[in-house]
């Protein structure tokens, strides 16, 4: 008990001196470099088709389904063989095939299921594609200049995804 | 790009990425725990500790040093999240309730990093960074520590010291994390991941919560700790923000524990032990990364709880790594896994954390197998087993069991009692065998120091809160006290010489047999519980 006690007591000081170089110069140093102009200026996240926002209208591309209920973060957490969210799921693959005049077996999975951030910007290009006659039809955009802003905000090296945030954002400015 | 070929891609740039610094980081890892010298900044940690950096320690006080400065880390923690009010940059959260105070502390001081709190709502940035970084860095370095202990066990011949804790246990934090973490923050903040000291930023009208992410983010998964900054851990757009920070978080949480294998084989003179080592933790991690991919690939609904910037592939990547290693952040959420996808990342974890494992974790982990394993071929053969040159006796064996089975034992004891409490089903966010499985994950993840969930599992009720707080507790320092006395028994002895009838342990046979041993002990332990969870789901 001694020798723990002698440890402990060497620990803490070990501990406070840590904790002034890792848990204050370390952060300040890393939050002072993300400042250097042109490094990324992303740090106070001013990309911010990072993230999806939903917007009212039919003339917005509509994101996946968010299960996150903000300020948190989050996904479903549902399991594959959950059969109360399996009703979720067809619920919105009927309302989306309505939405879009589509037989339901067009509506791809990205458009039924919940991400897990609950903040996934992203559609795959086949959702994308879905929804182009309604948003040129409610936006009064051509459909081939609605196809156009679809494939400039096209994207992806592994996965090739549309980011619809920005995607919604060049609507408006060609609106 | 098919996805397949997408996938393989991604492989191919992360295996190569490694590859390339498996040598340089190995043996600077080496050389930090023989050299001599002190830097000027360690001196002035010694001094201000007042301690004696020459002093080397007998196993028990090595012992003493993790169990004494875990402990004044736990309580530390605890205390800063009781008063956060008090404290700047909190935005109005207030203090962080007993229960989940208690089980945070003990989560990020044992590497674990699992969260019950919601960070976004919980915890202000600078409990984040005085408190969470600083165990993120220290945990990592106490595994370290205790991994480059037991090797010096391996190497060192009739003494009872293996060194002192706090030298090894500051040059990790300092000479090998840190470096380490400011680069890779660098990178991730280049790649898009945010380093904000407000508390979140307007996105058309709709606030998301932003905090001090890259600097975290970097130690978190460097330090194979897991603990999100923000609640959907490295699938939120801040901390993991496209496909190539998605690449880079998961060569940083494999990239140490990999090249401890080198550092090994240089510090016990033979790179060829260190190399089985790897090919067996690398043949274990690519066939679960098969099964996980294959399975996750071929789900009903393979895109629930997955980002779509990171696709299939690179969700599996990340996940097999993630609980391969002990990490435990996540990029999509593994309770939404195929029952034979999501039961892959529970195994991983079953396996006791060893391929590759953790920070240090991982090589004693798979050190104190490899003792399993040739115990149990000197049984086949009727010799006393020997390893690197120290017979494998009474007391090592012992150890070495008691090592292995103190996960199994809380694991399963925890598991069993909350599958009976009734207030466990109001906790579940699934029926059935999935609900079971949400259970079983949880308390494989406290007790393997993991971190990671079915989180759908609400896990915020007294009795797990404590539970798994004592799972992570016994799961973490059972093992380190047993690999320590190990260690000091394995030094006090002679070095025997190699003879014929000595088992070579660089070769295939070695490696099938250590690979066998991980596989079988997991099995035999674990096969019922998995048969009325995954596995029954995986058939249904």
């Amino acid at each position: 008990m001694d020798n723990f006690l002698k440890q402990s007591w060497a620990g803490l000081r070990i501990l406070l001196a840590l904790t002034v170089l890792l848990g204050v110069l370390y952060p300040l140093s890393v939050w002072g470099v993300s400042r250097i102009p042109g490094l990324h200026a992303n740090a106070e996240a001013t990309d911010t088709s990072l993230v999806a926002v939903t917007r009212e209208g039919d003339k917005y591309f509509v994101p996946r389904p968010s299960a996150a209920t903000l300020p948190a973060s989050g996904g479903s957490n549902k399991g594959e063989l959950n059969e109360d969210y399996t009703k979720v799921i067809a619920e919105r693959r009927t309302e989306i095939a309505q939405r879009e005049g589509v037989p339901e077996s067009q509506v791809p999975q990205d458009a039924v299921t919940a991400s897990a951030s609950g903040l996934d910007p992203h559609i795959s290009p086949e959702y994308a594609a879905l929804q182009v006659p309604r948003v040129a039809r409610a936006s009064g955009l051509p459909v081939e200049k609605v196809r156009e802003l679809v494939a400039a905000n096209t994207h992806g090296t592994f996965t090739t995804t549309v980011n619809v945030t920005a995607l919604n954002r060049a609507i408006d400015s060609a609106g | 790009m098919s996805p397949l070929v997408a996938g393989l891609v991604q492989v191919g740039i992360l295996v190569a990425a490694l590859a390339v610094v498996y040598r340089p980081l190995g043996d600077y890892m080496a050389r930090v725990f023989t050299t001599k010298g002190h830097l000027k900044a360690e001196k002035a940690i010694y001094r201000f500790a007042r301690i004696d950096p020459r002093a080397e320690q007998k196993w028990s006080t090595y012992a003493y040093g993790v169990l004494g400065f875990s402990f004044v880390g736990i309580v530390f923690l605890y205390v800063i999240q009781r008063v956060q009010s008090v404290l700047p940059f909190n935005f109005d959260r207030g203090n962080v309730p007993e229960g989940m105070s208690f089980n945070t502390a003990i989560s990020f001081v044992t590497n674990t990093n699992w969260q019950s709190y919601v960070p976004e709502a919980v915890m202000g940035h600078t409990v984040q960074m005085i408190g969470l970084t600083v165990q993120n860095f220290v945990s990592a370095a106490v595994g370290l520590a205790v991994a480059i202990a037991l090797v010096r066990g391996f190497v060192r011949s009739q003494t009872d010291r293996l060194g002192n804790f706090w030298v090894d246990l500051v040059r990790g934090a300092i000479r090998i994390l840190l470096p380490l973490a400011f680069i890779a923050a660098i990178v991730l903040i280049i790649t898009g991941v945010t380093m904000s000291l407000k508390s979140g930023v307007d996105v058309d009208g709709q606030t998301i919560a932003n905090a001090p992410v890259a600097g975290q983010e970097a130690i978190k998964e460097l330090g194979t700790n897991g603990g999100g900054v923000l609640n959907a851990n490295s699938a939120h757009p801040f901390e993991n923000p496209n496909e190539w920070s998605n690449l880079i978080e998961i060569f940083l949480l494999l990239v140490i524990p990999v090249a401890l294998t080198r550092t090994f084989g240089q510090l016990v003179g033979n790179k060829k032990q260190g190399y089985v080592l790897l090919g067996v933790m690398g043949v274990i991690w690519s066939a679960m990364l098969t099964v996980i991919w294959v399975a996750e690939a071929n789900g009903l609904r393979p895109l629930e709880g997955k980002e779509l910037r990171f696709g299939i592939s690179g969700s599996a990547l990340f996940a097999n790594s993630t609980t391969g290693t002990s990490t435990g952040a996540i990029n999509s959420l593994h309770d939404s896994f195929t029952g034979l996808g999501g039961g892959g990342t529970l195994l991983n974890m079953l396996f006791g954390e060893m391929t590759p494992g953790g920070v240090g974790t991982g090589l004693y982990s798979v050190l104190v197998m490899a003792i399993i394993a040739m115990f149990l071929a000197g049984l086949m053969v009727g010799r006393t087993p020997e390893y690197l040159g120290k017979k494998l006796g009474r007391k090592e064996v012992t150890a070495a069991a008691v090592s292995i089975l103190a996960m199994p034992t809380v694991l399963l004891i925890g598991a069993g009692i909350a599958a009976i409490l009734p207030s466990t089903q109001g906790a579940l966010n699934n029926p059935g065998e999935h609900g079971l499985s949400e259970i079983l994950y949880a308390y494989a993840s406290a007790s393997n120091n993991n971190g990671s969930a079915f989180a759908g599992i609400t896990v915020t009720n007294d009795w797990f809160q404590s539970s798994l707080g004592l799972c992570m507790l016994f799961g973490r320092f059972i093992p380190i006290i047993a690999v320590l006395a190990l260690a000091g028994s394995l030094a006090a002895q002679k070095k025997v010489p190699v003879t014929a009838g000595t088992l070579p342990t660089t070769g295939p046979l070695f490696a099938t047999l250590l690979t066998g041993s991980i596989v079988l002990v997991a099995a035999l332990t674990f096969v019922p519980a998995l048969a009325l969870g995954p596995i029954a789901e995986a058939l249904l």
